[in-house]
């Protein structure tokens, strides 16, 4: 498993390298998602299987679709089926697709050859540990968790709505 | 091939730290300056994963979870304010909106 932890910080690094150079948001977009799961394989190497299924659900999924939603309402004009055409090139897939399978080639190797879950360091710490202390040491911990998200929720609602004159003019 | 210390997987966290800085210092599109604070906010929980994976407790990943939950609220809110600028200033340059008005 000391293989899977290098390459794939190896793999993390590189995306997250090109996410900060791209110039087209759609490109960087893909290339964090690789970092994100590249990231994932990293926590399960570590003996944090729940952390990495979270980071898969989470990051790669629900926060990466509220970014794309953005971009995608961003551009609205008439000449967005142009740019999208330039942006969504085969050739632009070629980078993230070669990091993701190499992602996929150790995430094999570790599953099949490499003995079940025997992680880096020590045991690995399972969801029930995790539950247990989350709901127990840390409760307090999650209902302001729970206050923040509220807050955000209700922030974004506010700020993302149009203003009332605005409505009325279009 | 060497065996991974603690002080591997935090160099780790610390070098994607510093290239989600870099990333904020340099960009002046405003969604790239949020994916940078998201690998920031990315790398400081992966240095609490390694550290809790250190000492096996289960205390780094709960700390990954709320650093996940604050990750969330923070791009809601940020995305909303990518928006509200798009749309009064019809740019993504943050430097469009450096004068505040009262």
């Amino acid at each position: 498993m000391t293989v899977v932890f290098w390459i794939s910080a190896a793999v993390t690094v590189i995306s997250t390298v090109m996410v900060i150079t791209r110039r087209n948001v759609v490109h960087a977009l893909l290339y964090l998602i690789v970092s994100l799961l590249a990231m994932a394989v990293i926590f399960f190497s570590l003996g944090a299987p729940f952390v990495a299924a979270l980071e898969v659900i989470v990051y790669a999924g629900a926060i990466m679709v509220l970014f794309i939603f953005v971009v995608m309402m961003l551009n609205l004009g008439a000449r967005a089926s142009q740019q999208e055409r330039q942006w969504l090139k085969p050739r632009m897939m070629i980078g993230p697709a070669i990091l993701a399978a190499i992602l996929m080639i150790e995430l094999g190797y570790a599953i099949f050859a490499g003995g079940g879950i025997e992680i880096i360091t020590g045991e690995p710490v399972g969801a029930k540990q995790v539950g247990m202390s989350l709901f127990e040491t840390y409760l307090l911990g999650v209902e302001l968790a729970s206050i923040l998200l509220l807050a955000g929720l209700v922030g974004a609602y506010h700020l993302g709505r149009r203003d009332r004159s605005e409505e009325e003019e279009s | 091939m060497a065996a991974v210390s603690m002080e591997h997987g935090l160099i780790l966290a610390g070098v994607l730290f510093a290239l989600g800085l870099i990333g904020v210092l340099v960009r002046r599109n405003i969604i790239f300056m949020l994916m940078s604070i998201e690998v920031m906010l990315n790398a400081s929980g992966l240095a609490f994963v390694v550290a809790g994976s250190n000492w096996g407790t289960a205390d780094g990943q709960v700390m990954f979870i709320f650093i996940l939950t604050m990750a969330a609220a923070e791009v809601a809110v940020g995305l909303a304010l990518v928006l509200q600028l798009y749309r009064r200033f019809k740019t993504l340059d943050v430097d469009a909106a450096s004068k505040m008005r009262g």
